[in-house]
């Protein structure tokens, strides 16, 4: 009985913008109403991250999946001329079965000499756009904002700020392979 | 009619709504509210043509990497009333931008975002970068070449974040590589995610409209005085305000009645946008380029001076956003008139004119090479033989044409050399060659003794006559 008269006595009292939505923390293990409404928040708090904790992180799910970089064969050693930068494709060892032709790429493999190759990212470390081997001008040359890179991948001119990102080339049983992780998150 | 009143009557009996309804419509607003307060409405149309464009455009798109790009090509060329609802659902979104800029740029000049309405700016501001945000994702839906080189480009931008740039490289992709996971990530922001904060944004600041009361045409010499002004204001629309409906409500209707018409015109006349070639990234040839819309940004990435990059990338959209959601709390008060906010104007027309002005150069992009330049005839090279042929030969085949130009032949990169011995020496010209410069290759590697007396005899022979 002195919880109700409790309750008459502080709610109309309580404030001027009616009653509070907030529990008086410190009465919430005396006054029933105060506690009800610490059970209402907690379990509604709880309700919340139990949904939204497994959506959230089957969202996230892509930062849990491991890391799979591989050595793709692309090609026999005698298909490349020495001195010669072609593109060769291969397909994203990360991609999807239905990410159909999304899951193509493209590195530019030059042959220096012998087994010496090297393997670059098509991207431009400027702004990741698709770069150009211009065979006449011996220099990769970036669509979007004009960088310009050698023939080794050495930034030539323009904003990029790192030479072009190289993949390990190995060659194997006579064929050249080269290790592909995920380019985009490595500069 | 009695038949309509009876039922009017019967669901206001169970449901109340009548009353707050007509309340809601008949709310006075100053009188001189005219054709400058229509375009927060158009923007409400704009953003409804894309909501029903959008839901009719999802029974027939797939989110899935491998058929995306035909689903999209599928809709714009062969399933009926696809190529103008798509068209629509494109020039709505530009509807939806322009006339958010529009009402953004009134709301600032009337300095309508002064007390007691800072929140209606603060809303305003997030609804314009969901807006922002909707275009892109969209753009990437379309899954065409344009589309996955734009998410390329942005995860670079991403990436240059110190310490969590990797994190958000990841975020943005949606993984580590481009491909279905990106796509589907995309495709739930841009049609749960993101319409949900803006249909709740929308609803926010339309309830902030009705309770501070449409903003009355700023007069000189009247500031805003948080202390007196909504007694001030009350006691105006006391005096001389009309109904919104329907004495206001008419201008914001004729105007969106002409959105929506333009909007359809345009979609019927040109159809949607070009679809580019397939979201293959094995294909090299490949020119990514923003929507319209953020053409601007793209010439700023590629003007900056190389050094100043990685923290205009990082700060400049971290300034934006800042700048845009502090201007209530740098003046919430004192003079609206343009007339007494000479730096408000003056804020307003540099901002447009630096926007127009990148926007054209971003559409020319004068800095990038132009691989399509037509080679220098014989009549240019002025020779049919000797030195000067052979050099202009080298001129033509070791790049030099993709970024300078000759008798109006070449790229814009570098500086036109029509007459370039006019201003250089021979040997100027020789060491420029070897050594390069801020956006010029050093040739010294990629060139011959032969070719290098060639070139320089072919480009002193280059002189104003």
């Amino acid at each position: 009985m002195t919880n109700s008269n409790e309750e008459l006595k502080v709610q109309p009292n309580c404030c001027n913008d009616g009653p509070k939505i907030l529990p008086d923390w410190k009465r919430v293990f005396v006054s029933r109403q105060d506690f009800l409404k610490l059970v209402g928040l907690a379990l509604s708090g709880l309700m919340a991250m139990l949904i939204a904790i497994p959506g959230v992180a089957f969202v996230l799910n892509y930062l849990f999946v491991p890391s799979r970089p591989a050595w793709i064969k692309i090609g026999a050693v005698g298909k490349f001329k020495e001195g010669e930068t072609v593109p060769v494709e291969f397909e994203d060892p990360y991609s999807l079965p239905w990410d159909g032709v999304s899951g193509n790429r493209t590195a530019w493999l030059r042959r220096v000499e012998d087994d010496n190759f090297l393997a670059f990212a098509i991207n431009c470390t400027h702004l990741g756009c698709p770069v150009r081997w211009e065979a006449g001008a011996e220099l990769f040359m970036c669509p979007c904002h004009g960088g310009v890179f050698y023939s080794n991948g050495d930034v030539a001119a323009g904003p990029p700020p790192f030479p072009m990102h190289r993949y390990p080339v190995r060659v194997s049983n006579g064929q050249v392979e080269i290790e592909v992780g995920p380019v985009l998150t490595e500069g | 009619m009695e038949m309509i009143d009876k039922i009017v009557n019967w669901l206001d009996e169970r449901t109340g709504l009548k009353e707050p309804l007509i309340k809601m419509a008949t709310h006075l607003v100053p009188p001189g509210a005219k054709w400058h307060y229509v375009f927060g409405t158009a923007v409400l149309t704009s953003f409804i043509v894309q909501v029903v464009t959008g839901v009719a455009l999802s029974t027939t798109y797939l989110p899935s990497a491998g058929v995306a790009h035909q689903s999209i090509w599928y809709i714009s060329t062969q399933a009926p009333f696809g190529a103008v609802l798509r068209g629509m659902h494109f020039f709505g979104a530009s509807a939806m931008i322009l006339f958010a800029g529009i009402h953004m740029i009134r709301v600032y000049i009337t300095g309508s975002y002064k007390y007691p309405r800072e929140l209606n700016w603060l809303s305003g501001v997030v609804l314009l970068f969901l807006t922002l945000a909707m275009g892109f994702t969209g753009q990437v839906l379309r899954w065409d070449q344009t589309a996955i080189w734009t998410v390329a480009v942005g995860a670079e931008q991403a990436f240059r974040m110190p310490v969590f740039g990797k994190l958000l490289v990841q975020i943005f992709l949606s993984g580590v590589t481009i491909g279905s996971e990106t796509l589907s990530h995309f495709f739930a922001l841009h049609v749960f995610v993101f319409p949900g904060i803006l249909v709740a944004m929308i609803g926010l600041h339309l309830w902030l409209v009705l309770h501070n009361g449409i903003s009355e045409p700023p007069v000189v010499g009247e500031p805003v005085d948080p202390k007196t002004y909504k007694e001030k204001y009350d006691a105006m629309l006391k005096q001389i305000g009309r109904p919104f409906w329907p004495d206001a409500a008419w201008r914001d209707i004729v105007f969106s009645t002409l959105v929506v018409i333009g909007v359809l015109a345009l979609a019927l006349y040109f159809g949607p946008p070009h679809i580019e070639k397939p979201p293959d990234p094995s294909i090299v040839n490949a020119e990514p380029r923003p929507d319209w819309y953020l053409v601007w940004y793209f010439a700023i990435l590629a003007l900056l001076p190389h050094k100043a990059e990685n923290w205009v990338i990082i700060l400049f959209p971290v300034f934006l956003g800042v700048a845009l959601l502090a201007v209530p709390f740098l003046s919430n008060r004192g003079e609206r008139s343009f007339r007494r906010r000479p730096w408000a104007v003056g804020i307003v027309v540099c901002v447009l004119a630096s926007m127009g002005a990148l926007t054209v150069e971003g559409f020319k992009q004068p800095w990038t090479p132009n691989f399509s330049a037509k080679p220098l005839t014989q009549d240019i090279i002025g020779a049919t033989s000797g030195p000067v042929y052979d050099g202009g030969q080298v001129f033509n085949s070791r790049g030099c044409l993709y970024c300078h130009s000759i008798s109006g032949h070449g790229g814009q990169r570098g500086p036109d050399l029509t007459d370039v011995s006019n201003r250089l020496t021979h040997d100027q010209i020789v060491i420029k060659i070897i050594n390069g410069g801020y956006n010029m290759p050093a040739y010294a590697g990629n060139i011959t003794p032969k070719e290098l007396e060639d070139i320089s005899a072919f480009l002193d022979s280059r002189k104003a006559p």
